[in-house]
């Protein structure tokens, strides 16, 4: 066995030193520190959020001007459903609860369909192998990233060609309406349909299928008894996403559209072309407390955990 | 149709497509082993020698890139998992977390269309083999040896000609997975179902299996019984894997029967040993193996010894009387008190370090020794082997 050289104790030093200095100016650091990370992020949410709650304050301020406090009123509120938004004289509840109704039925559509498709193509990036893979994968983000402006365009256009080919081709004039809207938000909705559910199928466990197909379930069976329950939180996670998004949408609803489709973002910007009223800002609210709380139960379903 | 084995594997291969590059990984290759009716077979070997890619072959959840896997004497070839009367107790147990821990053991019958009420019955009965009562849990609110037990429950229910078990102890603590190997122990034999059990847990395959496959890098290396596999090991892979045990490189100088004479490498010491199946010739390189429990370590004769009821003397003549033996003097360089053993380290032939454990039986049979102490040590001939890879 060789000898196992011991440490030279004369050499090293029979006390230890602190630098007093620099523990000071760590500690300064550290409380530099501490005092940031409670200023930090509320200068962050001041620019993100004041904004939206001046528009929330101000939809129930006694007042026409937006400029003063004037006390609280519930009148705006009223208001909307009694025909009335300032001035506007083409203002009506029923159009505005008809906008609402055209936002519903593009929104619950263009989820259905996008949920499909999204949890369909979900299932083929996680399960499937095949060449190319990565890329679709990757050209999954790009709807999520490009602006909307160049999609809702890229639509318009696909759109006219489309319908002056079949006009050529039918002699049938075809043109915008439901269903170009609806097209236009599956477009974008089947990425985040597809990015939630993909997420939820990376989390679990691969094994739990393969102890399905052991088990004696063929490959439908697999997918209905086992796959399906554990990833529906996501899938319905990724359709609140959607359906919130398409009630949202301006841009590509507004490029798509056609007669007597208006929804309600849409209705709304045509009022807000005169003046800017206290009604507006207590639809905008009702608006925002329902988007609120749809992508809070998205948000609650993505976060339940699968167990493995 | 019967067959004379449940399982049979012939030359099976298995590759898997390396990224990037060209050419295949080969994580199994061309193995053939056959496994008897009724048998607890272990596969053995560390991590990344193959042993679970062969396990999940045969469970279907991969298909062999050539040979034949064949069940109770049926090729298994593209017949999917669903369709092969195997079943599989995972590592991480894949229990359905949807489902209650009855739920998870019907579902395989339900699979089967057995009746619900049928299927209950029989659920519950094989929960009660396993010893589990709670039915209406979830696998998350079990703990680790519980979830172990509907895992086991959810395969046995379906009374599979084979049950596959892929390091069912792994994720369990210690105490409890000794529990749990004399209770699958008891289960197998009871039920009569053939096992295979892949582990990297030479001590669980030991004490576990009937018959034992040692593997390494995708090839088998050695098949035999837990007593065949320690005692007289193939390679020097298998010596090494199973057990402790000390190698001795040197060069056969003189074979005498199944006994080879080994010159020891950069040592003036000659050692015997039993030739191996390999059958090396004289001259070739070879590696001696032998355990460290069966190597005996005795006091030097001109020493002081008047303290002992068996003299040293004696001991050593009879010894001396041995006829296939090696017998050479070392000096102790390390002694390690252990509790029942003490372990010392020896060194022979002046470069040489061997390993020794001594059964500590007390100061009656003398078997301590100390630091720098030079001693004789022997080890019969039948408990040594060369072995040439």
């Amino acid at each position: 066995m060789a000898q196992v050289a011991l440490p030279d104790r004369s050499t090293q030093p029979t006390w230890i030193a602190f630098d007093q200095a620099k523990i000071r100016r760590d500690l300064l650091i550290r409380r530099f520190g501490k005092v940031f990370g409670i200023v930090e992020p509320v200068f962050g949410y001041f620019f993100l959020w004041a904004p939206i709650l001046l528009l929330v304050i101000f939809s129930f301020n006694d007042s026409r001007t937006v400029s003063t406090w004037r006390g609280f009123t519930l009148q705006w509120y009223s208001n909307i459903f009694n025909n009335i938004v300032g001035t506007e004289a083409r203002f009506s509840t029923d159009l505005m609860l008809q906008s609402l109704g055209n936002s519903l039925f593009v929104g619950v559509s263009s989820t259905l369909i996008a949920t499909i498709i999204g949890t369909m193509v979900a299932l083929s990036l996680a399960r499937g192998n095949y060449p190319g893979k990565q890329y679709i994968d990757g050209l999954l983000f790009l709807p999520v990233v490009i602006p909307e402006i160049t999609q809702a365009l890229s639509l318009a256009i696909f759109f006219n060609v489309l319908f002056n080919w079949f006009n050529s081709v039918t002699g049938i004039p075809a043109q915008s309406g439901f269903g170009t809207i609806i097209i236009g938000h599956v477009a974008f909705n089947i990425s985040y349909v597809a990015i939630v559910v993909r997420a939820r199928l990376a989390d679990m466990n691969p094994r739990l299928e393969e102890a399905a197909r052991d088990l004696g379930a063929n490959e439908w069976q697999t997918f209905r008894r086992v796959t399906l329950p554990l990833i529906m939180p996501g899938i319905i996670s990724g359709a609140l996403l959607a359906f919130t998004l398409s009630l949202d949408d301006f841009v590509i609803t507004l490029f798509t559209a056609g007669v007597g489709t208006t929804t309600l973002p849409v209705y709304v910007y045509g009022l807000l072309k005169l003046s800017v009223t206290p009604e507006i800002n207590a639809i905008s609210t009702l608006i925002l407390v329902a988007s609120t709380v749809l992508v809070g139960i998205s948000l609650r379903l993505q976060g339940r955990n699968v167990a493995s | 149709m019967t067959a004379d084995y449940d399982i049979e594997l012939r030359n099976v291969v298995k590759e898997f497509p390396t990224r990037g590059s060209e050419g295949a990984l080969r994580a199994v290759d061309s193995i053939s082993l056959q496994i008897m009716p009724g048998e607890f077979f272990a596969l053995l070997g560390p991590s990344g020698c193959g042993k679970t890619t062969t396990l999940r072959m045969i469970a279907g959840f991969e298909e062999a890139t050539s040979g034949d896997i064949l069940l109770r004497g049926k090729p298994m070839q593209g017949v999917p998992p669903f369709h092969r009367p195997v079943n599989t107790v995972f590592q991480d147990y894949a229990l359905f977390p949807h489902m209650t821990v009855l739920q998870n053991v019907m579902f395989g019958l339900e699979m089967e269309n057995v009746s619900r009420t049928e299927a209950e019955k029989r659920a519950k009965a094989a929960l009660e083999l396993v010893r589990l009562t709670q039915f209406d849990r979830r696998p998350r609110q079990l703990s680790g040896g519980q979830q172990q037990r509907v895992a086991l429950a959810r395969a046995l229910v379906k009374r599979p000609a084979v049950l596959l078990l892929d390091e069912p102890l792994g994720a369990l603590d210690l105490k409890l997975r000794k529990a749990m190997q004399y209770e699958l122990m008891t289960m197998q034999n009871d039920l009569n179902i053939t096992f295979i059990y892949v582990t990297h847990d030479q001590e669980e395959a030991l004490t576990m299996a009937d018959r034992i496959a040692v593997m390494d890098k995708g090839k088998v290396l050695q098949v035999g019984s837990p007593e065949e596999i320690y005692e007289t090991p193939a390679t020097r892979f298998v010596a090494d894997f199973i057990g402790e045990t000390n190698f001795m490189e040197g060069r056969l100088v003189e074979k005498r029967g199944d006994i080879g004479m080994v010159a020891l490498k950069g040592a003036d010491c000659v050692v015997e040993a039993e030739l191996g199946a390999a059958n090396p010739q004289v001259g070739d390189n070879v590696t001696v193996a032998v355990r460290p429990e069966k190597i005996t370590l005795l006091r030097l004769v001109d020493q002081d010894d008047h303290l002992h009821s068996v003299p040293a003397a004696e001991i050593m003549a009879a010894v001396e009387r041995e006829t296939n033996k090696t017998l050479v003097e070392g000096v102790v360089q390390f002694a390690n008190y252990i509790g029942t053993d003490t372990r010392y380290i020896v060194r022979i032939g002046g470069s040489i370090d061997l390993v020794v454990r001594v059964q500590n039986f007390g100061e009656r049979f003398d078997t301590l020794f100390h630091k720098g102490e030079r001693v004789n040590v022997f080890w019969a001939t039948d408990t040594a082997r060369i072995l040439v890879e």
